[in-house]
């Protein structure tokens, strides 16, 4: 073109530390919690503490990646706690057999493992189609399967607890993976199979949403949707895989949590996770509005608050009080959003 | 009629008024006289200054310098609400009143009559009833609003601001949702309330209106006054000249760097004909060939942007027909139209155009994207191939193409937006206002590189409100009215005047023979 000039490497570039400081700031604030721990609390710097927390925090980190990508298009999800009850009801159902008997054990959790994460796909699939067939806000449409989804859950099984006890399906709560034969002197019993799965989860999203196609489109929407539709990006079918994505995730953190206490309970699985997710992504620094997310923060997020409760509880602060500290979080993470933004 | 009281007794005078938004001017001294008993048109292009004055006067907003005299006194509103109280009122283009309550609390609303501490129902219920009379209209007040017909609700909102006693009563086209019998109602409240000394400031674009029912009009172009006259001393090409500020005597021959007009212009690439979608495209048909530039004019609701988001697939079309590169064309979605080559530079950059808090590249890819891809992951090399070679074609200047868009100038931003779709190898190129909000020197390159682009042999369907850029830029001119695509200028055809008449008549002749 006649007008041809390369671009001016002279231009000044005001450095945009705003985001920087955001995630850093978390980063900062977990390691300042772990240094606090290391001189306050007894025996923080123990294999078992790392146990411990890593073990509670997977279910949380796992549903959070979900919710963060839901929250990068601009939208929310409140049926995750839901989806995890439902999921949570059909593997016992399928596994146990009984509606239907499969021989082969192995066989039996396999099915019952796909089966129920893909149920619970499929609800969030459903969710995505309420809100971009309808243009029904998420916070409404997600409403829908909050409630109802725990219903669907309580009456698959009669409202019963479900008991079993199945090495086969609770390695995935229970198992470990490096775990020394003989116990070791400094309490290392190895990885916790939750955690591999939270890890592997978190590294596969962190890194979808920075070098997919989707990925980028999901930013692009919660950036601008209609920009983004302008520019030709499949607004609804998106969406669609984003809220299927979130029960997936949902689907794998209730087969955690039934396989962690041996049973299922319909009324109590994944109660009150949405909102531990929606915080963990709020505290990573993902902006609540849409287009700017980041994985790894959700990740942090959660911990920040994990190792949070776990240092009052350790140091003898009620479960109770705890919560205040953990809505101080929130409203300091969303403070530095805004500070971000401004 | 009221025309020789009019310049009687002035209401309202506001001298010299000033006021900038982060430096830009919005308002350089812009007067505005309305007397009692008056209704008072006021019209400009977009940007020239008319809801800021309005805003001013509604306490929306605070005038950098300048005074207000109102009834006699100086005035000063700290809010609309304050405004209102002081005999000012608005009814605005949109209609501000709560659709799930009754028509009796919307138009109640904040003043309610209160008993013992309770609210009066039976004397509001008689006094929503009593204001709506005034207007013929005979409707069961406690229902909620919505059940009413758009036209009603906007009653509904002229009664509300006129019972609050209002001395000057705004209107910011009050007529764009109501059909033709709804407006002759309308007009007929507005006569009335000349009669009882009510003034009325009327804001429209639709010419016909303001010689229907206004007696003065004041012109405001770039932030000034430019004209203030009796309605009947003015004819429409007149009012369009001054709005469009062709009265100014030219002296640079060529104000744009459009150059002259494009040399291989080949076969038919989009043809469109009668289409018509939602409220504001009834009829309009054209076409645009490979190689060549085609303008759209029209005054501000002529339907020109609609039209092209019909063709682009962002809005349903109603009907009419579409070919493409001589197949059937049509679009459901903006993916649809992209695949078939058509690109789509929106007039409002920030709110349909760029992702903010995207970077340079990734703004300029969106489009592309599918295309840069490998099983769904993002090939960075190419991506960064293809961004540095438009980053240079076009000049953007950025740090690097990693630097959020939001950083970069307007016309930097409209460079990036442009090479989205010339990345995609788009056939037919759509740009509504592809120079606004763009200072002059990168205004002359954006129109250099649209020529460019022509000349390659792209189709390109420019709107523009800016006639310079229609007449000198376009190859074929297509003028809109209302709706309808009204007249067809070729270059040499296209004259200042022939558009403007086009525009205000919707015939092509200069209209001598008219009488106001």
């Amino acid at each position: 073109m006649a007008q041809a000039e390369i671009a001016n490497p002279g231009v000044s570039r005001r450095r945009d530390w705003r985001p920087f400081l955001s995630r850093y700031a978390t980063l900062g604030a977990l390691i300042a919690l772990i240094l606090f721990n290391l001189a306050i609390t007894n025996n923080f710097a123990s294999w078992r503490t790392l146990d411990v927390n890593l073990t509670q925090v997977a279910s949380i980190v796992i549903v959070g990646v979900g919710m963060t990508l839901v929250i990068a298009t601009g939208g929310i999800d409140l049926s995750v706690g839901s989806l995890m009850a439902i999921a949570g009801a059909l593997a016992p159902i399928i596994f146990l057999g009984k509606i239907y008997k499969i021989p082969e054990i192995h066989l039996a959790v396999a099915v019952a493992m796909v089966v129920s994460i893909l149920v619970a796909g499929a609800f969030g699939w459903f969710n995505g189609w309420l809100i971009t067939r309808f243009r029904i806000q998420p916070i409404i449409a997600t409403l829908v399967l909050f409630i109802a989804g725990r219903g669907i859950a309580q009456v698959s099984t009669n409202g019963n607890l479900q008991p079993f006890k199945l090495d086969e399906f609770q390695w995935i709560g229970l198992g470990r993976i490096f775990a020394p034969g003989n116990p070791t002197a400094n309490g290392f019993k190895g990885i916790p199979d939750q955690v591999l799965v939270m890890v592997v989860i978190v590294a596969l999203a962190a890194w979808a949403l920075n070098r997919s196609l989707f990925g980028r489109q999901i930013l692009a929407i919660g950036g601008n949707e209609r920009a983004a539709r302008l520019a030709g990006v499949p607004v609804a079918t998106v969406k669609r895989w984003v809220y299927c994505i979130s029960g997936l995730c949902a689907g794998v953190a209730g087969l955690v949590h039934i396989a962690i206490n041996s049973s299922s309970d319909a009324n109590l699985v994944g109660m009150g996770m949405e909102l531990d997710a929606i915080a963990a992504v709020a505290v990573g620094g993902t902006l609540l509005s849409g287009g700017r997310a980041t994985v790894t923060g959700t990740l942090i997020g959660a911990l920040i608050i994990q190792l949070v409760r776990y240092t009052l509880l350790a140091n003898g602060v009620p479960d109770d009080a705890a919560r205040l500290v953990k809505a101080a979080l929130i409203i300091g993470a969303v403070w530095l959003q805004r500070r971000g933004k401004a | 009629m009221a025309a020789t009281e009019s310049t009687a007794s002035p209401l309202l005078s506001m001298r010299a008024i000033s006021k900038a938004f982060g430096g830009i001017p919005a308002l350089s001294a812009a007067t505005l006289d309305v007397a009692v008993g008056e209704v008072h048109a006021l019209i400009g292009q977009n940007g020239a200054g008319k809801s800021t004055m309005i805003k001013i006067l509604t306490g929306y907003v605070a005038r950098d310098a300048g005074e207000i005299v109102f009834d006699g006194g100086p005035f000063e509103a700290s809010s609309p609400q304050d405004a209102q109280a002081k005999g000012i009122s608005t009814i605005y283009q949109e209609i501000n009143l709560v659709p799930y309550r009754s028509i009796t609390e919307n138009i109640c609303l904040g003043r309610e009559s209160r008993r013992f501490g309770l609210l009066d129902w039976a004397a509001m219920h008689n006094e929503a009833r009593a204001l709506l009379s005034r207007f013929k209209i005979d409707v069961d007040v406690r229902r909620p609003l919505m059940r009413f017909s758009t036209a009603t609700q906007q009653m509904v909102a002229i009664a509300r601001a006129i019972g609050f006693k209002a001395k000057l009563v705004i209107m910011d086209e009050p007529t764009s949702s109501l059909d033709e019998r709804e407006v002759n109602v309308l007009f007929d409240v507005i006569r009335q309330l000349r009669r009882s000394g009510v003034s009325v400031v009327f804001v429209s674009h639709k010419l016909d209106e303001l010689y229907a029912v206004c007696d003065r009009v004041t012109i405001m172009r770039d932030g000034r006054t430019v004209r203030t006259s009796e309605m009947k001393d003015v004819s429409k090409v007149e009012l369009v000249a001054s709005m469009l500020g062709r009265d100014v005597a030219q002296v640079a021959k060529s104000a744009t760097a459009f150059g002259g007009p494009s040399t291989h212009i080949g076969a038919t690439t989009l043809e469109a004909s009668h289409l018509s979608a939602g409220h504001k495209v009834h009829d309009v048909s054209f076409s645009v060939r490979k190689g060549e530039i085609v303008g759209f004019a029209g005054l501000l609701g002529s339907g020109r942007t609609e039209t092209a988001r019909v063709v682009f697939g962002a809005d349903p079309v109603r009907s009419g027909a579409l070919t493409f590169d001589g197949a059937s064309f049509a679009p459901r979605q903006p993916e649809d139209a992209i695949g078939r080559g058509v690109g789509f530079a929106s007039e409002d950059r920030k709110l349909e155009g760029i992702i903010p808090d995207m970077s340079v590249a990734e703004n300029l890819t969106l489009a592309l994207l599918p295309q840069l891809t490998r099983a769904g992951v993002i090939d960075a090399a190419r991506q960064r191939a293809v961004v540095l070679k438009f980053i240079a074609s076009l000049g953007v200047k950025c740090s690097s193409p990693d630097q959020p868009i939001r950083e970069l100038s307007g016309g930097n931003q409209q460079k990036v937006l442009l090479a989205r779709w010339l990345a995609m190898g788009s056939k037919l190129l759509i740009l509504d206002e592809p120079t606004r909000g763009i200072d002059v020197g990168a205004k002359a390159e954006i129109q250099r590189i649209i020529k460019q682009l022509a000349e390659d042999g792209l189709g390109v369907l420019m709107i523009s409100s800016e006639l310079e850029e229609i007449i000198e830029g376009s190859d074929r001119v297509f003028v809109l009215r209302e709706g309808r695509s009204v007249a067809e200028l070729p270059h040499g055809e296209a004259s200042e005047a022939a558009v403007m008449a086009a525009m205000a008549h919707g015939e092509a002749q200069p209209a001598e023979q008219e009488h106001a």
